[in-house]
């Protein structure tokens, strides 16, 4: 394999981690209004415990899985720096909505607890719901419109603008990705928590697992016939399989299986993705003589051998050390576990 | 305005915002490490209530150091893009590597310090702080080996074929001489930042509590349980931190200041504002206040020192400095045609803007030198066991972190703007490095949106932190080790 394309595998790779991790991050986020919400709890007190037990099943581990888009953005713009430049002077508005979001949504994560006021938690969940559905919706958005090409002319720069991305199929690429996000996010609060909080959250995933399971295999299929070629076809194929595998094992209560299922969907997703593009990074719908190839967007094989030394030694780590943190916290979590609420005047003597 | 000044205007904004967080994080996770450390090693109850306390100020403040810092990795591509193009190949991999070592380490095991309290054995605990604070020094140490290529590029050469230039020695990019005096300077100013956040956030409860305990109608119990002790002993430490790091930042500055004479003598002589060459023999003076325009004719220098510019810059007390008329021509001969298409439409003129350099040259140093000597005197009214309340002290608490933290921001728009016209020095001007394709309107927006939240973030961030100042340190509570843990017991510490 050449170094232009092993680091186009390692990006694959690098999405992965960041899509199947924060993926359930960006799903808890979207189902605080949900579980923690009229539809599920018995009173506000419940919903408010409700929402607490939800945000602590990602707690230690959400800012360690943020960091897989920075990598990856890093990687990009190290890797193939036409692709990093092109890419994201292009998608400017929908990157700068998505930055937004997640400012809101992680200042919402470390402090919403710091208060114990419900109008500054209030405050706080609206950011962290609408900063999880918005960077879940336009990455599917964003990723998509690169799969299936955007207007990029003789320059390497993008000449549309934010309405380019908003076509039907992009749109779609959106709905799959919040509708994935909330069936993976669902199951994973399932397998992290105990009592009513992981028995609602499974049925909200049957519920979110048949339309992103509809609305999934319809985006597979446009793309697919699109752009498809074998290898495409079977990742799409292994994706649609484990998802529906995930929803069966959701239905019999086996969390651990179906959240296996559903991480591997969206690994098997982005290998799609990444399938459809290669030898492409960004392909320009004005002429294919003007795509960005793993090859003319790359940068020299001198940083890529420098590159590719130091993720072969250091992502072999980072995975240990984080696996570990999911080790540490493994235990499911209810309402018992949490402490009251922090007091803010001065500790007493 | 076009969209490279509001590019370059957005960009001051965002980075400076952000590198108010930076060193408080860096110097703070320092300070937590060692108290958390000394809880282990010795079992005083103060060490971690101390611990504890200062942590939860330092999560505040880490979470908008986080956040902030996300949108400038998406901003070399976002606004920056034929920059991005043209360097990719040499800032990417710092970038890259920044965040594969470094925020992994920080991210992870801040979480596992936040969440670990009764989870993993005290010993790991501690350790969990130091590796965050190694996360932070890594961090800053990549991202300035970035910053120190656009100072003085090396290890690369330039492609005509590409228009770009090439890494050819990542270790020279790595070692860059201006990196290897940089990472220093900017080590030691974040550990004062540290030191005199601790300094000045104690000495404000140490006065509480000691005009508590002196009040007519404390009682004997208040005395007894009183933090002064406490605080005092925090205060002490913050401001020998701030002391000892001050010198560091000292230290460093100086020899930086040499090698800035050496690699970019222009940004020396903007610094100063001195437009004529002071030949060898004679000893520039340094100016510490002056009125009138800084244009080289009506400039009236009301304190100076003689021939301590030339000693800053050379090291020697007659040393020669050269002054902005010099080089401008010498810049405009030597990049009249460097063959780079990307410099091709250069400006003419090689000057930055000299007031700018000039004030913030010198308001780094004072911030510098007044947060010292806060902390010097600090640790003299504090002999011996005592515990102030002097009302100065309080407008002192306030100030000692605010000096350092700003000192850092005028020294990086010094050391910025002064590189100015140049994005890469030598190689790319800042004109020739914004998007092509991003237009003035979406620019307008970015900034807008980033400054009006970024304005409302910094209000809540405040609040939040002087309130959890003003609660104090916890009472102590001895903690669990894991084995001890009933399983349905409410968590140590949860969201």
């Amino acid at each position: 394999m050449d170094l232009p394309t092993l680091w186009f595998v390692l990006l694959a790779v690098l999405w992965t981690g960041y899509l199947v991790l924060e993926g359930f991050d960006f799903g808890v986020g979207m189902l605080f209004p949900v579980l923690g919400g009229r539809a599920f709890a018995a009173d506000a007190q419940d919903a408010e415990k409700r929402r607490r037990v939800l945000l602590n099943t990602i707690g230690p581990v959400w800012d360690g899985n943020e960091v897989w888009v920075i990598t990856a953005g890093g990687a990009t713009f190290a890797a193939f720096p036409h692709w990093y430049a092109t890419m994201f002077s292009g998608f400017y508005l929908p990157l700068l909505l998505i930055l937004v979001a997640l400012i809101l949504r992680n200042l919402g994560i470390d402090y919403r607890h710091k208060r114990p006021e419900q109008a500054w938690k209030g405050r706080w969940d609206k950011a962290i719901f609408w900063g999880s559905l918005a960077p879940a919706f336009l990455w599917g958005v964003a990723l998509t419109n690169v799969v299936r090409g955007v207007p990029i002319d003789a320059r390497k720069e993008f000449t549309g603008n934010l309405f380019t991305l908003l076509g039907p199929v992009g749109l779609l690429g959106g709905l799959v990705f919040v509708a994935l996000f909330l069936t993976h996010g669902a199951i994973f609060v399932a397998l992290k928590t105990d009592g009513p909080v992981r028995a609602d959250a499974r049925r909200v995933a049957a519920l979110t697992g048949t339309v992103a399971l509809a609305l999934a295999g319809a985006l597979l299929l446009v793309l697919g016939l699109g752009q498809g070629k074998p290898a495409s076809w079977a990742t799409s194929a292994v994706a649609a399989l484990a998802f529906a595998a995930a929803l069966l094992a959701n239905a019999r209560g086996r969390e651990g299986w179906a959240f296996t299922g559903t991480a591997v969907t969206i690994a098997s997703s982005v290998a799609t993705y990444f399938l459809l593009l290669y030898p492409n990074v960004m392909p320009s719908t004005i002429s294919p003589a003007y795509n960005l190839t793993i090859d003319n967007a790359a940068s020299t094989s001198y940083t890529l051998t420098v590159m590719s030394i130091v993720a072969a030694v250091f992502t072999p780590v980072v995975v240990l050390y984080q696996g570990w943190t999911y080790w540490v916290f493994r235990k499911r979590l209810t309402a018992q576990h949490i402490p009251e609420d922090v007091h803010l005047q001065a500790a007493a003597r | 305005m076009d969209a490279t000044d509001l590019a370059r205007w957005q960009f001051a904004i965002t980075t400076v915002y952000h590198f108010l967080f930076v060193p408080v994080t860096i110097g703070l996770s320092f300070v937590v490490a060692v108290f958390h450390s000394a809880w282990v090693r010795t079992a005083n109850p103060d060490w971690l209530r101390l611990a504890k306390f200062f942590g939860k100020l330092f999560t505040i403040n880490f979470a908008l150091g986080l956040v902030t810092g996300l949108v400038q990795e998406f901003q070399f591509g976002m606004n920056w893009s034929d920059y991005s193009r043209f360097v990719g190949d040499i800032f990417g991999a710092p970038l890259a590597i920044e965040a594969l070592l470094a925020f992994f380490l920080e991210s992870t095991f801040l979480g596992l310090w936040i969440f670990g309290w009764g989870r993993i054995p005290q010993r790991l605990h501690a350790a969990t702080m130091w590796i965050v604070h190694v996360g932070t020094l890594l961090s800053a140490y990549f991202i300035l080996a970035a910053n120190s290529f656009m100072q003085h590029p090396v290890g690369y050469r330039f492609n005509p074929a590409t228009g770009r230039a090439e890494l050819t020695d990542f270790w020279a990019v790595l070692t860059n001489k201006v990196q290897l005096v940089t990472f220093p300077h900017i080590a030691f100013s974040a550990y004062m930042v540290g030191g005199a956040v601790v300094m000045g956030v104690a000495l404000h409860l140490m006065r509480r509590e000691a005009r508590r305990r002196s009040e007519p109608e404390a009682t004997d119990r208040d005395a007894a349980g009183s933090d002064v002790s406490l605080y005092r002993r925090a205060t002490r430490l913050g401001a020998a931190l701030t002391l000892v790091a001050g010198l560091g930042v000292a230290a460093t500055g100086d020899i930086q200041g040499k090698i800035m004479t050496e690699v970019q003598p222009m940004k020396m002589a903007a610094a100063e504002a001195l437009y004529e060459t002071s030949p060898a023999g004679v000893g520039a003076p340094f100016s510490v206040l002056t009125i009138g325009s800084l244009d080289g004719q009506r400039a009236t220098p009301l304190i100076e020192v003689p021939r301590l510019l030339s000693f800053l810059a050379t090291g020697s007390f007659t040393g020669e400095v050269r002054g902005i008329t010099d080089l401008k021509a010498e810049y405009a001969a030597r990049y009249g045609a460097s063959g780079n298409p990307l410099t091709a439409d250069r400006e003419t003129a090689y000057v930055p803007n000299i007031p700018t350099t000039y004030w913030t040259f010198r308001l780094m140093i004072g911030a510098g030198v007044a947060a010292a000597a806060i902390a010097a005197a600090v640790l003299w009214l504090t002999r011996k066991g005592r515990a102030p309340t002097a009302r100065w002290l309080l407008y002192a608490a306030v100030a000692a972190p605010l000096l350092p933290v700003f000192g850092n921001s005028f020294g990086w728009i010094f050391t910025e703007v002064g590189r100015q016209p140049w994005l890469v020095f030598g190689l790319m001007t800042t004109a020739t490095g914004v998007s092509p394709s991003v237009s003035v309107g979406e620019v307008i927006t970015s900034m807008v949106v980033y400054t009006l939240l970024y304005g409302a973030l910094a209000v809540v961030e405040v609040k939040l932190f002087l309130t959890y100042v003003r609660r104090g340190a916890e009472p102590f509570e001895a903690p669990k080790e894991p084995s001890d843990l009933d399983e349905d017991a409410p968590l140590v510490f949860a969201y």
